[in-house]
């Protein structure tokens, strides 16, 4: 759809991290047994990337699936093709107890650019965001400041953050903010 | 300011990241039941000084509920379960006993 | 009078001076100066007033213990009362002022109470203000406000910035002294990453100025050596400034780190707090001296031993030309032999042993420094400065045997390790009989998640008063934290220390031991508190006898020092009235943070636009550009009412219910919840969870219902819509959309976790527009794309389909009365699809309507608002909503919870209509009152208003309440008490709640 807007409309703030709205972005949950030889085909069939293990991600080209839960994942893909792969996850997973929902629109998209992004991220989470303990493809729900949000390692210099589309402005601020704080020398 | 491992996703997650949820291991009473019976399924709690059995969701996290066994007055935790269970594993209760609490 | 040396002052750059001002006047100091050692060396020694009595105070010690030179420091924005002068560093344009005197610190007039002094005991606030109570108010209380406090309160809004960071560690050291240093050398051979800090900017604690030999190197030599060891390690993390504030449960630990502070360059942030998650800690904290009671000890010129010697040797300050140094322990020497060094005069040492033999004592002789043994002070002489002292026999009741004029005491009553961190998480002490303290209890120390400990103190804080024990117990602890920490203990040996032999001090807690009342009013224990001797004994007398009681009564140690030098001494005096044991008493409970932390710190970026997030809506900017009057609902901004230039908040909310109601209104719905509830369980688990029947639901279909707590209370409502065979869409309020989320989440984790059933909270996912009024469903089909006609999609069905080229699920389901259609578009699209709306509204004068005008409309058709009609306490039946009650369930959470006797009591007050005879609008909150008077002699009540507003569609006002026997009663008129205190009542009569179109003929079109 033309008119659709992503909630930041493309902000972004440069500094040591930059720190900038990734724009709409495909976004699908998907419930199920993730042991099921059901629930894994449709992943490796649908979207060509396997599921998950526990906290990771696995990456297949523009699409990706980032482990939520024990029973569910994050399907990343273009937005444009979120609706008809929903429609296609739904189909293969017919029969099987299982809930998948397009949630591109519910969800702001952030991503963090610097090789002080860690340190931008320790000003916020509670989580222990080392290198050791959090490495590239690692998933981890969590907290940032006072919001709730999921974090994934894209590689070193990168990392994405994804948040509810209501406090999305409050996620890009407090990013913003502390990507701005001096260096702090960790990691 | 608890850590608590949270056995469905494995992270050792701050207090600050969890919900609480009370007493663990209660049996619901609904309809039919007593007034007592109720009244202890709705109002009553252990409450105790030494090992609880506690429930906690890993609300900012992986959104699951646990149970964990932890010394009120030491926070010594003796080991976080599944949610879907009625009782303690006998490795938790056993870890407990060889400690010495009581697990009232 | 105090003045600068001509040399020395290890700590400063002479070269370079550094200008401030003081109470207006212009000084000037050094760099490397503390704010006190500058003001000692401009000859102030007058550095603030008592709390209580006025009474002239200087500094007494030089670090974080002070509890006298509090200075309100800089001006306008970063104004801030109350800071230690000893603590703050010196730099170019500070701005001090003292505090607590009026009209200036040398003449104060509330020093007037230091001489009625004897009328204003322990306990005299207690004892005084207790009658009349309107005097408290009247006169008590603006008396002591005016007259009491320390400094004033910032008025400006912070301009400086804070900040948070995380850091997880193997091991967090505490405090930079030689034992903190040889700990974290320790911890950081064995393999553990360590962060090591030290509230002042300087390493090393007191060894320079107290003199060491370690590793056979001079104390400061040996400090930059180990600084060097360490900064080359890449797992080890040094920060000065910043102190170790608490340490709570599984090694979390608050630390506080001042970056600007000593800056004339304020830029950046003023403080971080540092969340510290540690596998260990080791606090070296090192020790306190403690102060000895003597009369007139308060005096300016009377200080510590210690910060004696440090103001010598580390600012070449000399705090008197002649100071007599008085003592129960050799360590005080090394102030005499520091002051004769510098080429000053000691009269006298007095030191109340009998005998003084040690390495020091011998040195101090044979320095000609004249020793009296078993003598001590029997009152310091002077009126605001320190003009000689009396001697006596410290065995005696102080009969004067001497006097000797001087300008400056020194004063040692011994050392207390510092063992607040330890004790702040449960840690347990000792009493040491030798050394006259507390010191931990390794065998009971704070434990963590795996039952050991997870704290070990080191060095001087563990008790260990001899460099050379200090530093081989340091590294000890050093290498148990790696270990604890999961790595091997280096086998790299330990530094070695030499100390020389001191002779074991003589506990002295009153001097002379005998000294009689008049002389034990004028021993102070607790300076900023204005606590004495004879407050604490009295207290013993009239029964405070538990140490946490007396403390209270006295206000010993509650002061903004929390009795880091008076604690002690205060709990060996009441140990003595009350003839018991010091560790019998006890100590009172140590608690964080260490010393004051900044209230920008504890907020960190939480301040201005990140005080807390706050949720918008996809129309949020609209909302705003349009004159959107905020109102909070949860963390969400709704819009109240759409204010038109000049126009007023209720006059907009009438013209957006009148047109809403006369032609077509449009509301942001996007806030309801939108949980998707899928799988084959689905509906037996709806079933379960609302009052009602959901199974039974047909796709296509929506219907109301009503969700209750399991203690039977109505917790939250709304609109259930079957999306197929296994899926539901329930809506929740505004507030509700996480909690009911979390609350199906609950039971279907910890209840019925064999039911297949998943869920999704889909709310944001959508934006969802209300489309209200008689002109509805013109603008869709304007709109054009899907048929929304009565019979297509009748009341309370729904249905896909497309408007104006959106993807949308539209209700017909209505909050208002009037036809209305709520849809649902993807939120990404939902500003476009509202412009549409506003622009083929247009022609029939689409009004947006807010939060207010929802509430008046359901108001108008008596629907009930969670909230307002609900608080916790009320449950279905209560409202008339007994049709929306599964009869025919055996089961649903609340269901048993309201068979309880109160729940089906008939004298429950229940849901009415209310119109007041006059037509005005009742007051919000008011209750109906009965005849006579409750059994506490409260007026009886027999009903309250939930809603009430000014209805413009019957142009009078309207209420809903709950009213005993309410629906039994229409047409009666009963009295609401008015809120304005007349005591007046309003007659109002008792109504069916639908106010407008009882047929719903409206909303069926």
């Amino acid at each position: 759809m033309s008119d659709a807007v992503s909630v930041l409309l493309g902000a972004r703030v440069d500094g040591p991290v930059t720190v900038e709205d990734a724009g709409l972005c495909g976004m699908i949950v998907l419930r199920g047994d993730l042991s099921s030889p059901a629930f894994k085909a449709a992943c490796t069939e649908i979207l060509g990337a396997g599921v998950p293990e526990a906290l990771g991600s696995t990456v297949a080209g523009d699409r990706a699936v980032l482990w939520m839960s024990t029973d569910e994942v994050l399907v990343l893909a273009p937005f444009a093709e979120a609706s008809a792969l929903t429609a296609s996850l739904a189909e293969a997973l017919e029969g099987t107890h299982h809930l998948v929902a397009d949630v591109s629109d519910a969800r702001a998209v952030l991503r963090l650019t610097g090789g002080a992004l860690r340190e931008t991220l320790a000003r916020l989470t509670p989580a222990d965001v080392a290198p050791a303990s959090f490495p590239p493809g690692m998933v981890r729900r969590t907290r940032l400041a006072q919001s709730a949000a999921a974090i994934r390692m894209v590689s070193d210099n990168e990392a994405e953050v994804y948040c509810f589309r209501s406090v999305a402005r409050y996620v890009m601020d407090i990013l913003a903010n502390a990507a701005q704080g001096r260096p702090l020398g960790l990691f | 300011m608890l850590i608590l491992t949270c056995p469905c996703c494995g992270v050792a997650a701050d207090e600050t990241e969890l919900a609480p949820g009370g007493e663990a291991h209660l049996k619901r009473f609904g309809p039919g039941s007593s007034e007592d019976a109720f009244e202890g399924y709705l109002f009553l709690r252990q409450n105790p000084r030494g090992v609880h059995f506690e429930r906690w969701r890993h609300a900012y996290g992986c959104g699951k509920w646990f149970h964990a066994a932890r010394s009120t007055t030491t926070m010594e935790v003796f080991g976080t379960y599944s949610a879907q269970v009625t009782e303690p594993p006998p490795e938790i209760t056993a870890k407990i006993a060889a400690a010495g609490k009581p697990t009232a | 009078m105090t003045t600068r040396l001509a040399t020395g002052g290890r700590l400063l750059d002479r070269g370079r001076s550094v200008s401030f001002t003081f109470n207006g006047k212009r000084l000037s100091g050094v760099e490397g100066d503390t704010l006190a050692s500058a003001l000692l060396a401009n000859g102030q020694m007058l550095m603030g007033r008592s709390f209580k009595y006025h009474r002239p105070r200087g500094v007494v010690a030089s670090g974080a213990e002070e509890p006298n030179a509090l200075m309100n420091l800089g001006s306008g924005g970063r104004f801030e009362p109350n800071q230690r002068a000893t603590t703050q560093e010196l730099f170019d344009g500070l701005e001090a002022a003292s505090q607590n005197h009026w009209p200036s610190l040398e003449f104060d007039i509330g020093a007037v109470n230091s001489h009625v002094s004897r009328f204003l005991p322990a306990g005299f606030y207690y004892k005084t203000f207790m009658a009349p109570r309107p005097a408290w108010k009247h006169v008590f209380e603006p008396f002591i406000r005016q007259s009491a406090g320390l400094g004033r309160a910032p008025k400006e809004r912070d301009a400086d910035v804070y900040e948070h960071a995380y850091l997880h560690v193997d091991v967090l050291v505490v405090g930079g002294g030689v034992a903190g240093l040889t700990a974290a050398r320790a911890g950081g051979l064995s393999g553990a990453s360590v962060l090591l800090v030290e509230q002042t900017g300087h390493w090393g604690g007191r060894a320079p100025v107290d003199g060491a030999e370690i590793d056979g190197q001079g104390a400061e030599d040996w400090i930059a050596s180990a600084v060097t060891e360490l900064e080359a390690m890449p797992n080890v993390r040094l920060q000065t400034r910043t102190m170790g504030a608490g340490v709570y449960d599984h090694g979390y630990a608050l630390v506080y780190e001042r970056l600007t502070d000593h800056l004339s360059d304020k830029t950046g942030p003023r403080h971080r707090l540092w969340k510290i998650r540690a596998r260990h800690i080791v606090t070296a904290t090192g020790a306190i001296e403690r102060p000895l009671s003597f009369a007139a000890n308060d005096l300016p010129g009377v200080m510590l031993a210690s910060a004696v010697r440090d103001y010598v040797v580390n600012y070449g300050v000399s705090p008197g030309d002649r100071t007599v140094v008085v003592t129960n322990n050799d360590d005080a020497y090394r102030t005499a032999l520091a002051l004769k060094e510098a080429g000053l005069e000691v009269p006298a040492i007095l030191d109340a042993r009998l005998e003084a033999t040690g390495a020091l004592p011998e040195a101090a002789r044979a320095a000609g420094i004249r020793v009296l043994t078993g003598r001590g002070i029997a009152k310091v002489k002077g009126r605001r400065a320190v003009e000689g002292v009396a001697i006596c026999a410290q065995a005696g009741e102080g009969a004067v045997l001497e006097e000797i004029k001087c300008d400056a005491v020194a004063m040692s009553g011994g050392w207390s390790p510092v063992v607040h961190l330890w004790s702040h998480c449960g840690g347990k002490l000792n009493w040491d009989d030798a050394g006259a303290f507390f010191r931990p209890d390794p065998s009971r120390a704070p434990t963590g998640a795996d039952g050991t400990a997870f704290v070990t103190v080191a060095g001087t804080a563990n008790g260990h008063l001899l460099t050379a024990e200090a530093i081989a117990d340091a590294h000890e602890a050093g290498k148990a934290a790696a270990k604890a920490a999961g790595h091997t203990a280096t086998r790299k040996a330990a530094p070695k220390a030499t100390s020389e032999v001191e002779a074991p001090m003589a506990p002295v807690w009153m001097m002379p031991q005998g000294a009689g009342a008049a002389l034990r009013q004028k021993m102070w224990l607790d300076y900023q508190n204005d606590v004495k001797v004879s407050d604490v004994q009295l207290a013993a007398r009239e029964g405070f006898e538990s140490v946490e009681h007396t403390k209270r009564y006295t206000t010993l140690g509650m002061a903004t020092d929390q009795g880091k030098l008076s604690n002690i001494n205060g709990l060996a005096i009441l140990a003595g009235s009350l003839n018991a044991a010091i560790p019998q008493v006890g100590t009172t409970t140590f608690r964080p943070p260490y010393t004051p932390i900044s209230m920008g710190a504890i907020a960190g970026e939480a301040r201005g636009e990140l005080f807390q997030p706050l949720r918008r809506t996809p129309l949020h900017d609209w909302h705003e550009a349009n004159g959107a009057v905020w109102e909070p609902v949860g963390a969400w901004r709704r819009p109240y009412t759409y204010r038109k230039p000049g126009e007023a908040t209720e006059d907009a909310v009438a013209r957006e219910i009148t047109a809403t109601r006369a032609s077509l209104g449009l509301l942001d719905a996007s806030t309801l919840g939108k949980i998707l509830v899928k799988g084959p369980d689905a509906g037996r688990f709806l079933d379960m969870l609302y009052t009602n029947m959901m199974s039974s639901l047909a796709i296509g279909k929506c219907r109301y219902g009503l969700m209750c707590s399991e203690n039977g209370f109505l917790m939250d409502d709304g609109v259930v819509a079957r999306l197929s065979d296994d899926a539901f869409l329930c809506h929740t309020t505004t507030g509700g959309a996480d909690r009911i989320h979390a609350h199906m989440e609950e039971w279907l984790q910890t209840e019925w976790w064999d039911w297949k059933v998943y869920t999704a909270n889909l709310t944001e996912q959508y934006a969802q527009i209300a489309v209200v009024g008689p002109n509805a469903r013109k603008v869709l089909d304007k709109l054009g794309g899907m048929d929304v006609s009565k019979e297509t999609l009748p009341f309370m069905a729904w249905a896909d389909g497309a408007l104006a080229g959106h993807a949308v699920r539209v209700f017909r389901i209505s909050f208002s009365g009037e036809l209305s259609f709520e849809v649902a578009v993807k939120a990404n699209e939902g500003r476009a699809l509202w412009d549409k709306l506003l622009d083929a509204g247009a022609e029939f004068g689409a009004t947006p309507y807010g939060t207010e005008g929802l509430h008046v409309l359901r108001a108008e058709k008596g629907f009930i608002m969670i909230g307002d009609e609900t608080d916790g306490t009320v449950i279905p039946q209560d409202l008339g909503l007994g049709w929306a009650i599964s009869k025919k369930k055996d089961d649903y959470i609340g269901k048993r919870a309201q068979e309880r006797s109160h729940m089906t009591d008939p004298a429950r007050w229940k849901l009415v209509g209310l119109e007041t005879v006059d037509g005005t609008v009742l007051p919000d909150g008011a209750y109906a009152v009965g005849d006579g008077v409750n059994e506490n002699g409260q007026r009886v009540t027999q009903g309250r208003v939930t809603s009430t507003y000014y209805s413009p569609t019957l142009a009078r006002g309207i209420a809903m309440g709950l009213v005993l026997d309410g629906p039994d009663r229409m047409g009666e008129v009963i009295d609401f008490a008015s809120l304005d205190g007349t005591g007046t009542v309003v007659k109002t009569k008792i109504v069916d709640p639908v106010f407008f179109d009882k047929a719903g003929e409206k909303q069926n079109v």
